[in-house]
């Protein structure tokens, strides 16, 4: 049975339309034009307990308004989800004990507080017994390497220590379902990987839900085996990361380093030359054409070494984007 | 749909998440609820303490007003009554009065005013702040309110000494009898239930933020408002008819003038247990108001924003 259950959920917006100018500001005061904005469009989705599920889609694709709609913070227009048995916009405290929401733009923790009194907080709200309480700490803190940061106001921490104490301040109550909304947005290389080292070993320890939308594919890749690209407010694919390049992209590159004194003249005539700088030239083909073309370019060409491989996945992402927004 | 089999759990792998559902589903306790309102006015209250220097004066400033009254009234009176000034009135009021009256209107109001607490409910409206209380299991409203309890607490902490002073030094003022017990009970029910119809009158006013992103003008009108009705800068009584009556009849008396009045012997004996069931009600009705305002907002909140 699915943990998180979607059936055709729509949502739209209606949203002040403001013209330009100081003439059509005055007009606004006596009649107002609203334009309607379907956010997410009939979205059908099940997951399964446990799954690392990734949300990908362009700016404004939905992504973020279905993250609210299954935390219960709007009412769908139409349609149906339920997470856990719960129906999100209900907001049973129930409900509410058994999830967490993360937004990277967002605090939930006391600004001017050290993190470790909105932990306690968490403790009581969340009904968290004291024992447990200590263990998840005592697990987390280590986890993610915050303890001599407890004790200093959140106002002090860099962008990247919030984060950590924000995962913390939302697991403390052992959620089943976790929804991540760009958790590593703003972060630095290193801060990103150690957030993705933490969700990934939690989330495999635990073997929790959880759904995370991220514009960096550095984090989909490590993290998440199932994809579902969102555009348009709706479902565009659902399936491995790897299944993406297959489906979207026709193309492999081909790369050759070529022995010395070769030149790289008429490398056209067997695929779009990419860059040529000598020894090295790439070129790229038809997915089709790739063993056939091969064969003549080594028969033509003097080549030390060869790599035939797939374009790279923010390519083909931007350039399923692309499609989507054209139809 | 489907396309990922294999990172499909069975569900009977997962017996932490069954027993996390048992410990979750039990009803909360009081001692649990008394845990988690002691949690939030402690916590309220560490936050409060932080800017302790900006604390401390914005305190201390507070009691610079009473003498720039003092010499106000001194004037007034000395005005009505060139050749006595002591024997002047004001409507009922002698210039000891006056004075009492204003130092009592202070204490009310330290109890009942609630500096920023409307605009910043708006203000959590406006910038989605408010979504932490859709999506954790507290209450908007219960947790406010407790926040300000401990800011009350803090501000007494600090304040009782000067308020102690600045009444030892004024204890001329105070000509009338010492009020009887039940009028004292009524004082003091009437501060308390004051903190409590400020609290959720101001509360009202910003949860109007889910119909209007700003609402710092609906402030500005409420808070002149308050300033000439609630008694604060002068006795309601002293107005004419019929506004004195329409004025007697409105929540804001509640919020300085009534407590003072209690306290100087102006409210009649046979008014007091009507008077006391009004601010009853009011508060009620307020308490009620803003349950409503907060409810019809998220159902708009969900409903349009997010």
């Amino acid at each position: 049975m699915p943990i998180i259950d979607i059936q055709n959920l729509q949502k739209s917006y209606r949203v002040y339309q403001k013209k330009e100018g100081l003439a059509a500001a005055v007009r606004g005061l006596f009649h107002r034009e609203f334009k309607t904005v379907n956010a997410v469009r009939g979205i059908n989705l099940q997951v399964q307990p446990g799954e690392f599920v990734a949300f990908l889609g362009p700016n404004g694709a939905g992504k973020t308004t279905t993250l609210k709609l299954l935390s219960g913070v709007i009412y769908p227009t139409s349609g149906s989800a339920t997470v856990m048995g719960h129906v999100p916009w209900e907001r049973s405290m129930d409900y509410r004990r058994r999830f967490a929401l993360v937004m990277g733009q967002k605090n939930q923790l006391w600004w001017d507080l050290p993190a470790q009194e909105s932990f306690r907080l968490h403790q009581q709200i969340y009904c968290i017994d004291k024992a447990e309480f200590a263990r998840s700490m005592a697990e987390l803190v280590e986890l993610l390497d915050v303890a001599e940061l407890l004790g200093r106001p959140v106002r002090e921490l860099s962008l990247g220590e919030r984060m950590k104490m924000e995962l913390i301040a939302a697991l403390l109550h052992s959620p089943e379902v976790l929804f991540l909304d760009e958790p590593t947005i703003g972060l630095d290389v290193i801060a990103q990987h150690n957030i993705q080292k933490f969700l990934k070993y939690y989330q495999q320890q635990r073997k929790i839900t959880i759904m995370l939308t991220s514009h960096y594919m550095k984090d989909v890749a490590a993290l998440c085996r199932r994809v579902v690209v969102i555009a348009k407010g709706s479902v565009q694919y659902d399936g491995s990361l790897d299944g993406i390049i297959d489906k979207f992209s026709s193309s492999k590159i081909i790369t050759l380093l070529l022995s010395e004194g070769q030149g790289s003249a008429g490398l056209e005539k067997y695929g779009e030359v990419q860059s040529v700088e000598l020894p090295r030239a790439q070129i790229r083909c038809s997915r089709l054409q790739v063993p056939a073309t091969l064969a003549k370019i080594l028969d033509t060409y003097a080549i030390d070494d060869v790599a035939v491989e797939d374009p790279p996945l923010e390519e083909v992402i931007s350039s399923l984007y692309e499609s989507v927004a054209e139809h | 749909m489907n396309a990922v089999t294999d990172t499909q759990l069975n569900e009977t792998s997962i017996p932490d998440a069954v027993l996390n559902a048992v410990r979750r589903d039990r009803v909360l306790t009081m001692g649990h609820r008394v845990g988690i309102w002691w949690t939030i006015f402690r916590v309220s209250l560490e936050e409060r303490l932080v800017y302790r220097g900006d604390f401390a004066l914005g305190t201390l400033m507070r009691f610079l007003p009473i003498i720039t009254q003092i010499f106000l009234w001194s004037a007034v009176f000395e005005s009505l009554n060139p050749a006595d000034p002591s024997k002047a009135r004001m409507v009922g009021y002698s210039f000891p009065d006056m004075v009492a009256y204003y130092l009592l209107t202070m204490l009310s109001r330290a109890f009942s005013s609630m500096p920023g607490l409307a605009s910043n409910i708006a203000r959590q409206i406006r910038d989605g702040e408010i979504k932490k209380f859709l999506v954790q299991p507290v209450d908007l409203l219960g947790y406010l309110f407790l926040s300000r309890v401990a800011h009350k607490v803090a501000y007494y902490t600090v304040a009782t000494i000067p308020f102690a002073i600045v009444f030892y030094l004024c204890r001329d003022y105070f000509v009338g009898e010492w009020p009887d017990a039940t009028r004292i009970a009524c004082f003091i029910v009437s501060v308390l239930l004051g903190f409590v119809l400020g609290f959720f009158l101001e509360a009202a006013l910003g949860l109007a933020g889910f119909w209007f992103l700003e609402v710092s003008s609906l402030l500005f009108v409420y808070m002149l408002l308050s300033f000439f009705l609630s008694g604060h800068m002068f006795p309601i009584d002293i107005l004419p008819e019929p506004f004195q009556t329409i004025v007697q009849y409105m929540p804001l008396k509640y919020l300085a003038y009534f407590p003072a009045a209690i306290f100087l012997g102006k409210v009649p004996e046979e008014h007091l247990a009507f008077e006391m069931a009004m601010l009853v009600g009011w508060t009620l009705g307020f308490i009620v108001l803003s349950r409503i305002l907060y409810a019809r907002g998220l159902k708009r909140y969900s409903g349009y924003g997010g």
